[in-house]
């Protein structure tokens, strides 16, 4: 398991995923520094990403747009707002019109990338993952409406399955 | 970031309103009509109201008749939506996660060999 530790904050808002890689900080590091690396993460392999700007220093911009099975492509970009190799980085991701510009109707979210090597080869990532919606969602789940919400899961299931562009396939 | 459909967005805007989430909250138990909303909040029954629609359209609250009366009430499966969002993202870090362990491992082989 390379995952090693899940939490999710309903407070902040945020998803923190943990972890660990045979790897060295450096090479870690890799997989965001270099776009072609990148590349082969970022996007499930239904909708491969393409890297067309990446500028990781604070204030840079980095765009992407994803290839669908349709052909369809969504475009995406980042916001630098931090950035140490090989330790962190953090930045703004959104929705972006065809041209790289933001589309500021499509909700952002921010997420801050901390990796540190526990023992030579062994590295810890740390995704945390915060929702600019906060005050909405935080309410939202402080509402203790979580024993309500037990019902209609598989039909939900459903209908997100349906609207998700680019859910990433597992295995 | 490819996770949030346009619903998702109308929802969040819906909800980033303090008297729309209270709304929402009472609502979840309570069969009040729109005038008895609005008899909780300081301000006109045409803002009440308009409050209303904005949930209404985001899919958070429908107006059912119970006789002669509208209530309002919050619609489960709408919050439901949200809730899963955190999911929805776990999913996907999850799926970049593999790969990126996939291409760590390649690159060791590779060094290794």
């Amino acid at each position: 398991m390379t995952v090693t530790a899940v939490r999710k904050d309903t407070h902040a808002l945020s998803l923190t995923l943990d972890a660990e890689f045979d790897a060295s900080a450096e090479r870690v590091w890799q997989l965001w520094s270099d776009p072609r690396q990148l590349e082969r993460w970022w996007g499930p392999p239904t909708y491969p990403a393409t890297f067309t700007r990446h500028e990781l220093r604070p204030g840079g911009r980095v765009e992407y747009h994803m290839t669908g099975p349709d052909g369809d492509q969504p475009h995406g970009y980042w916001e630098v707002e931090e950035v140490d190799p090989p330790h962190s980085l953090a930045v703004r991701d959104g929705f972006a019109n065809e041209d790289g510009s933001p589309n500021p109707e499509m909700p952002t979210n921010e997420f801050r990338v901390t990796i540190e090597e526990l023992r030579p080869g062994r590295t810890r990532m740390s995704i945390v993952s915060t929702f600019p919606s906060t005050e909405a969602m935080e309410q939202l789940l402080a509402m203790g409406m979580e024993d309500g919400l037990t019902q209609a899961v598989g039909q939900i299931d459903a209908i997100l399955a349906e609207d998700v562009v680019g859910r990433p396939e597992q295995g | 970031m490819q996770i949030a459909p346009p619903d998702f967005d109308r929802m969040f805007g819906a909800l980033a309103d303090h008297t729309r989430r209270d709304i929402v909250r009472r609502a979840i138990d309570s069969e009040e009509g729109v005038a008895e909303l609005a008899s909780h909040y300081p301000m006109s029954f045409a803002a009440v109201q308009k409050h209303i629609a904005v949930l209404e359209r985001a899919g958070l609250v429908t107006k059912h008749r119970i006789g002669r009366r509208k209530v309002v009430r919050t619609n489960i499966e709408g919050l439901r939506l949200a809730r899963r969002l955190l999911d929805q993202y776990e999913e996907m870090w999850r799926g970049r996660i593999d790969r990126m362990t996939q291409l760590v491992n390649e690159y060791t082989r590779e060094t290794h060999e």
